[in-house]
């Protein structure tokens, strides 16, 4: 069972490349190995407005920042998120707070 | 593994590549930094961070990093350097320098700097000592960056301003006196993308969370845009007549704050008169905005209790930038928004202290008479542009680069330049720019990597330090803050330490009085009453207590006039929609509308053969400028120099999505990877400036790819305003898309 997750406020999320690169200094991962990695959604509303839209998402290399963790400190992406769009928690308590969000989406993760 | 100490400091470049003004947490081991981090008890960014500053540790200890005084032993251009010590990189100087002087006069040597890292104190410290009045953003077009946005705001209101998103008080957001904006106007600019001018750029976003609603201004879809209330995508380069429309609907319908108007602000009923000569019907024809559109938004941004304009670049580099910087002033004027909580705050440098002096009287102190009288008889462009003259003390950019080029008025032998890749950054007309460098005969480069500027043109090239690395001081609006020296890095010296040792052995006398720059900063440190060590002490930084550096209502109360008075600092005590300060200037004291010197209306002809507008010099989050290309972390995320082309467009050119083609027009043509995106319109293409390939051959006649990816070589000048200040074509200028013969379309894909 996954015991811990991060919530995203995708709304929030500016594709900012922060938390990409915040990864990589946390793990000292060369180019190449990322543990988190944001993807960008352009599209058309029915009023031809263009909307564009941003994810991260984690990959199998994220620890959740297992050794942050023990110091009493947030994942590193999260931590340097600029837009504090992303919470690191339980999956029970993110869950019922995915619920109050408008455009959310919860990440459950156990890292490998 | 050594122990682990974690130190407190300010970001400001070099190394991040940006304004600055952030808190930091550096994680040094063994004398080395090992890690960065956000600083959670930082009010500016409160432990955020972004990709530039985090992957720090690349940019320091990169390979390809200059930790010694190098001078040039081939032929310019050649890329041959030898290692010298730094007493004789000094002594080399010195001479150099001490030469050009006595044959041609100290105004002979030109000091050019580009953007970011505390640079303005200590180049203008040595020009100055050295006897020199110009002092420049060489290369940059009208100076077109901020300063005439700032020199249309000291002009009309006395003073700067800026959205307010709790940034002067400490405890920020939750501060019972802050209240949250109803409405910004995000004007040109993407602000996630990138912290300008001492504003974090997601402060916006912050805003957006507490319910700001966005207006913006903006020719692309963004992030932002999509978020936005009202997006008026109005044509590159017509802000001037869009901001001219808007006061026309709040005018008109009487929307304005009339107690607010009837007190502070001077000249109405000409503003009210001016902007009739823009009718909502006519600035659509001219903006591509529908009419209904333009006067929504007028009417949504006039209704608000508490708004404010977040402004960018590209109203610089409209065609005279300060009229259109003074249209928009009005919109935040008329409608009563300056000085209150959530609106447009007045910003003034923290605890009235300033990094380096500019009243007549600290001059002469510093530098004498004669360099005083130079500053007005021999400044490059001071003559032809009363603004140029009477605002800042910098020297007309291109006219700079026309003077060394044609020796006319009298010749220019020499560039310091320092911060600033010309070549490879802000240069328009690249070309003419590295013709005319080249007949310099001495040019020293102060910078941490080579680039293309100090490969084709340096004769020596003094490595300069990155934040960690040094002792400054920073007093860009708030908070006060001083950047303390962590680490050591090769023999990098800061720019502190390399101008003062030179100012030293030009000024004697005038510098007698310190013996470090600590004690230079300590002297400037004063009007705050506090010591370099007093700051330390106090962690780093404080922020401004009740008085004119702090909001809120500082007009209301007195507290920004010399003589102490309610009122604003102009002539008239009044917000001077009609301006007396460009009327002494013999400019038009009330905003009008220019169309851009390259457009569908202005050069029918050229649009026919060039029908795309090219709008370039937006901000990455990954780069800066023409900085940070080889930085591993960064360049993953963003590989090529990218051209955004409209589907509609990319058919009717024949190009596929990530191929090889050219951006041209008569100036020369350069090389694009084309990404097929509706963010852009089909009339208009987006692309970033300052690329070159860090990885590639550096000596000419390569020079990194320069010639093959520079931009700023379609972008044509001089363009500068009436004013001097403004006008620079980054964002109006028109091409083609070429495309490549298939053998170079694979040979780069």
């Amino acid at each position: 069972m996954a015991k811990y997750g991060i919530l995203i406020d995708y709304d929030f999320c500016t594709g900012c490349h922060t938390c990409e690169v915040a990864c990589q200094q946390e793990h000292n991962y060369p180019v190449g190995l990322n543990g988190i990695k944001v993807t960008e959604y352009e599209y058309q509303l029915a009023n031809g407005k263009v909307k564009i839209d941003y994810m991260p998402f984690l990959t199998d290399l994220c620890d959740l920042c297992m050794s942050r963790q023990a110091e009493g400190e947030r994942p590193s992406c999260v931590k340097h998120c600029q837009t504090a769009c992303m919470k690191f928690g339980l999956t029970t308590d993110l869950t019922a707070e995915a619920a109050t969000r408008p455009r959310a989406a919860l990440h459950t993760h156990v890292p490998k | 593994m050594g122990k682990v100490d974690v130190y407190p400091t300010i970001a400001w470049s070099a190394g991040a590549g940006c304004h600055g003004g952030c808190g930091q947490k550096l994680f040094v081991e063994d004398g080395k930094m090992i890690k960065i981090e956000g600083d959670e008890n930082h009010p500016f960014n409160q432990g955020r961070s972004c990709p530039r500053v985090l992957a720090l540790t690349q940019y320091m200890y990169h390979e390809d990093r200059i930790t010694q005084p190098m001078k040039r032993v081939g032929e310019r251009g050649s890329g041959k350097f030898e290692p010298i010590s730094w007493d004789d990189a000094f002594d080399f100087c010195e001479t150099r320098m001490k030469d050009i002087k006595e044959e041609y006069g100290p105004e002979s040597i030109v000091f050019a700097q580009g953007t970011g890292r505390d640079i303005g104190g200590p180049i203008s410290f040595l020009a100055y000592s050295y006897g020199s009045p110009n002092w420049v953003q060489l290369g940059l077009s009208g100076q077109s960056c901020y300063t005439p946005r700032l020199g249309a705001m000291k002009a009309v209101q006395g003073d700067f301003g800026v959205s307010d998103c709790s940034q002067f008080l400490e405890t920020r957001y939750d501060d019972p006196e802050w209240e949250v904006p109803e409405v910004i106007i995000v004007w040109g600019q993407h602000p996630p993308n990138g912290c300008p001018d001492a504003f974090f750029g997601h402060w916006i976003v912050d805003c957006m969370k507490l319910g700001t609603k966005i207006i913006s201004m903006d020719p692309r879809n963004t992030w932002m845009t999509s978020r936005s209330e009202h997006h008026l995508k109005l044509r590159p380069g017509t802000d001037g007549a869009m901001a001219l429309g808007m006061l026309n609907v709040i005018l008109s319908e009487g929307l304005e704050d009339k107690e607010f108007c009837a007190k502070w602000v001077h000249g109405l009923d000409e503003l009210r008169e001016r902007a009739a000569e823009y009718p909502v019907e006519r600035v659509a024809q001219i903006t591509g905005v529908p009419a209904e559109e333009i006067t929504e938004a007028a009417r949504f941004f006039a209704n608000a209790k508490r708004a404010s304009i977040h402004w960018g670049v590209p109203i610089d580099m409209c065609p005279d930038g300060t009229s259109v910087a003074h249209a928009i002033i009005c919109l935040w004027s008329i409608t009563g928004n300056i000085d209150i909580p959530g609106g447009q705050v007045i910003a003034r440098p923290s605890h009235e202290v300033s990094s380096y002096p500019y009243s007549t009287e600290a001059l002469i102190d510093l530098y004498g008479e004669e360099l005083v009288k130079t500053l007005t008889e021999k400044r490059i462009g001071a003559d032809e542009y009363k603004m140029v003259k009477n605002f800042r003390g910098w020297a007309q950019p291109d006219m700079v680069i026309d003077q060394i080029m044609t020796g006319e008025p009298y010749p220019i032998k020499g560039a310091w330049i320092q911060t600033a890749n010309v070549l490879g950054g802000q240069a328009a007309r690249t070309n003419f720019h590295y013709e005319a460098l080249k007949k310099l005969e001495f040019v020293a480069v102060v910078d941490l990597f080579h680039n293309p500027t100090t490969m084709a043109l340096a004769d020596i090239v003094l490595p300069s330090s990155t934040f960690p690395e040094k002792d400054s001081f920073r007093s860009w609006w708030a908070p006060l803050s001083i950047i303390k020296k962590r680490v050591q890095v090769g023999d990098c010296k800061t720019d502190w330490e390399i101008n003062f040792e030179l100012a030293k052995r030009f000024n004697p006398e005038g510098t007698q009085r310190w013996g470090s720059p600590m004690e230079y900063f300590n002297e400037r440190l004063a009007p705050s009453g506090k010591t370099f060590k007093d700051m330390e002490d106090a962690g780093g930084w404080l922020m401004p207590e009740d008085g004119p550096a702090k909001p809120y209502n500082r007009h209301e109360r007195g507290l920004l006039r010399p003589d102490g008075k309610p009122g604003f600092n102009t002539p008239s005590g009044k917000i001077e929609v009609y301006c007396s300060a460009y009327e002494d200037w013999d400019l038009d004291p009330l905003p009008f509308y220019t169309e851009p010197p390259q457009s569908p209306i202005s050069t029918p002809e050229l649009h026919e053969k060039y029908p795309l507008i090219m709008i370039t010099g937006a901000r990455s989050q990954l780069y800066f400028h023409s900085e940070l290309r080889g930085i591993p972390w960064l360049r993953e995320k963003e590989p090529d120099p990218t051209v955004e082309v409209h589907p509609d467009t990319a058919a009717d050119y024949d190009v596929y999505d990530g191929e090889w083609i050219y951006l041209k027009n008569d100036l020369g043509k350069v090389k694009r990877k084309v990404t097929i995106t509706r963010r852009v319109k089909p009339s208009e293409i987006q692309t970033l400036h300052g690329w070159w390939m860090p990885e590639q051959e550096g000596a000419e006649p390569n020079l990194f790819g320069v010639w093959d990816y520079q931009v700023n070589q379609l972008v044509p000048g001089p363009q500068e305003s009436k004013s001097g200040f403004g006008g620079g074509q980054y964002k109006t200028t028109l091409v083609t898309l070429e495309k490549m013969e298939k053998e170079g379309a694979a040979a780069n894909g």
